[in-house]
């Protein structure tokens, strides 16, 4: 790999992991959507970079195609479910910011730590950027299970969906294009699917705080 | 040729039938289609194994498709299911539309997603490749999440959200695995995802990598089976489902899902050795039950009740597979199946008193013996196979688990986990005669005549629990298909 391309898969893969920390940073889900919409350019700018350094056709289409779906159809979904009226914050997060920061400097400890055997089985420029895509994974869990709107939910969701999608291109792994077709298509429909209930728990509670799904405890 | 046909089959028969009630409707003709498409599935399946079986190997289609005898079980053990559930339905929308909670727009769509609910299932069960069977899985989130979601109402809506969000989380774990196993496999050789081939080949696979990869697989794919520690979606799903939906959830989505955990425990044996597996298999199952024991003691709503011991029995599956020998295996797929058949009467059965009763919760339901005693008469037997009562293929199955615990070194997980099974036993029967024995509730609100069981809800719910005795009693031709199926699995 040549040394300029180093340098752009590494600045691409900063730019991913860093608009993964500002979602943890931002409050507005507005911000949080273009920070989203940013991070999918970014992924999509890796799967270029590996592209243009394997001259491989797949790798280039497969760059178009996470762009399309990922940097603004995916954000155009999740804005929709966004309320018209109301707040557009996180009023009472579980976590506030300087202790959410902190959890994700932890995070990516892990996360390097974790990816050790991963980077060890094939040492090269490319592999030793997996831990940056297991770490956004993690991040995704966070704002998972720290935020309270369905609609940071859902953006947590795709955070950990595209971190895996980092990790995929990373182990330049070649997953037969059923399974990545199979793949896009299912975490489109999912999202589908996720807008559409926002839209009705809109409906049945005023509101898509999570804190009001509270029929069913036991 | 006929092979070929054979192995698409199966598949091709519930997309005809989604196509069916997408072009038709809800109306007389198409009323026992559903039923009439599973009977095909379940004729096809029983076909499929006696092939495979005969030939002494798998059938297969391509790089993609494939049917070996611990497919072709599992097809039997959906067609089976689909059967009870699909011929309990037209009565179950029936009345559903005369209480005005449906119509028949939303009465076709209810029977256009069960198909292709059953399309994904068994899509899952044919793949010859772990990203493929990845995309079933998934697939059934999707297509289930508007049964779930069905009621609109808040419980209906919240249960579909729980569902859809820890069902794609756990199943994105899953496919992180499925990414890591294909970049160890392809410093291994060409095996790609193709589980066979990734099963021959293991002994190359880097055990750091696939460690992890194994991991995230188990624990990804376990979130779909209900077990802990993300298994909050589903009591909510399971009592919010349309009886015959839950029915299919319980009795075999649970059951696919544990399939793919069967297919990577082949591939994690043989790089990792049998610990690796089987440590956190028996501690996933020992969470699993412990949970579904405390969360028992003081349930209200029976369809929950139901759901809880679902996650007992996966529990006590995932313990079977822990131990991993191939009478294990044996125990664990016949426990399966049991557990199948069984969990869809008692469903049906439960669907049935909240249509009569209009309520869910234990305490409203009193004297069912009294007021109702052929369906009460079902639904407790039905509790009593869920407890492991012989006659019933549990107690033969759950027995042959718990020797196998002991005589693989799993003594002190399987002690841990008798007592918690007695437990949660115990409390399902206390649960069970609150509500069947007792004076009926009287004063305003009761409803004086109660409509009768319909004709084929009672035949489905009689023939899951002669089948299930059946089975404990005799498997038949059936213990052939276990045994090479388990070969398939067990570590020897």
């Amino acid at each position: 790999m040549t040394d300029i391309s180093v340098q752009l898969l590494y600045l691409a893969c900063g730019a991913f992991l860093l608009t993964a920390v500002l979602v943890v940073w931002r409050r507005e889900l507005a911000a949080i959507i273009r920070l989203f919409a940013l991070q999918g350019v970014a992924l999509s700018g890796i799967a270029a970079v590996l592209a243009v350094h394997e001259r491989s056709l797949e790798h280039a289409v497969l760059a178009a195609g996470i762009c399309a779906l990922r940097a603004v159809i995916l954000p155009q979904v999740v804005r929709r479910a966004l309320p018209p009226t109301g707040p557009a914050r996180e009023t009472r997060p579980l976590v506030n910011v300087a202790a959410s920061l902190l959890a994700v400097a932890v995070l990516a400890l892990l996360a390097y730590v974790v990816a050790q055997p991963l980077v060890q089985l094939s040492p090269s420029p490319v592999t030793r950027a997996i831990p940056v895509g297991l770490t956004v994974v993690l991040i995704g869990f966070f704002v998972l299970v720290t935020r309270r709107r369905a609609a940071s939910q859902v953006i947590g969701f795709l955070l950990i969906d595209n971190g895996v999608t980092a990790v995929a291109l990373l182990t330049t792994a070649e997953i037969p294009l059923v399974v990545e077709l199979g793949v896009s298509l299912d975490v489109l429909l999912a999202v589908l699917v996720l807008q559409l209930l926002a839209v009705r728990m809109r409906a049945t509670f005023g509101s898509t705080e999570l804190d009001e799904l509270t029929e069913l405890r036991d | 040729m006929t092979t070929t046909v054979l192995v698409v089959l199966p598949a091709l028969i519930p997309v005809t039938g989604a196509v069916g009630y997408a072009v038709f409707g809800w109306r007389r003709a198409t009323r026992w289609l559903g039923p009439a498409a599973a009977a095909a599935l379940l004729a096809t399946s029983i076909v499929l194994a006696a092939h495979v079986t005969r030939e002494g190997s798998s059938a297969t289609l391509g790089g993609l498709v494939r049917v070996d005898s611990l497919s072709a079980y599992m097809l039997i053990v959906i067609g089976a299911v689909a059967m009870l559930a699909t011929s309990a339905t037209p009565s179950y929308l029936d009345t559903e539309i005369r209480a005005k909670r449906a119509t028949a727009r939303t009465a076709a769509r209810h029977n256009l997603l069960v198909q292709a609910f059953l399309t994904a299932m068994v899509a899952v069960v044919l793949a010859a490749n772990l990203g493929a069977l990845w995309v079933g899985v998934e697939a059934t989130t999707i297509v289930t999440a508007f049964l779930v979601g069905h009621r609109r109402t808040r419980a209906a809506v919240e249960a579909a959200w729980k569902y859809v969000v820890i069902g794609s989380v756990g199943i994105a774990v899953a496919f992180l695995g499925v990414v890591l196993l294909n970049y160890a496999s392809l410093h291994a050789g060409d095996a790609g995802l193709d589980w066979r081939a990734l099963g021959d080949t293991a002994a190359n696979l880097d055990p750091g990598v696939t460690r992890i990869a194994v991991a995230l697989l188990i624990i990804g794919f376990g979130t779909k089976v209900g077990l802990a520690p993300l298994h909050a979606w589903l009591p909510d799903a399971h009592g919010q489902a349309p009886a015959p939906v839950s029915a299919l959830m319980s009795g075999v989505l649970l059951a696919v899902a544990f399939y793919a955990i069967l297919r990577v425990k082949v591939i994690a044996d043989a790089a990792l050795g049998v610990e690796f597996t089987r440590t956190l298999l028996a501690v996933l199952a020992l969470a699993t039950l412990v949970v579904a024991a405390s969360l028992l003691l003081a349930q209200r709503d029976y369809k929950r009740m139901l759901a809880y011991s679902s996650m007992e029995h996966m529990g006590l599956i995932a313990l079977g597979t822990a131990a991993g020998t191939q009478v294990a295996v044996t125990a664990v797929l016949l426990h399966i199946l049991g557990h199948g058949l069984v969990k869809a009467v008692v469903f049906l059965g439960a669907g049935r008193v909240q249509q009569t009763t209009g309520s869910s919760l234990i305490e409203d339901v009193r004297g069912l013996v009294a007021r109702q005693p052929l369906l009460a008469g079902c639904f407790g037997l039905g509790v009593l196979a869920l407890v492991a009562m012989p006659p019933f293929s549990l107690f033969a199955s759950g027995l042959g688990v718990v020797r196998a615990g002991y005589a693989t070194g799993l003594g002190w997980a399987t002690t841990a986990a008798l007592v918690l099974v007695l437990v949660i036993g115990a409390a399902l029967l206390t649960h069970t005669a609150r509500m069947l024995l007792g004076a009926p509730r009287e004063g305003p609100g009761t409803p004086g005549l109660v409509s009768p069981l319909p004709a084929t809800t009672a035949v489905a719910l009689v023939a899951g629990l002669g089948a299930c005795a059946v089975i404990g009693i005799a498997p038949g031709p059936l213990a052939g298909l276990l045994e090479a199926a388990a070969a398939l699995v067990g570590a020897s």
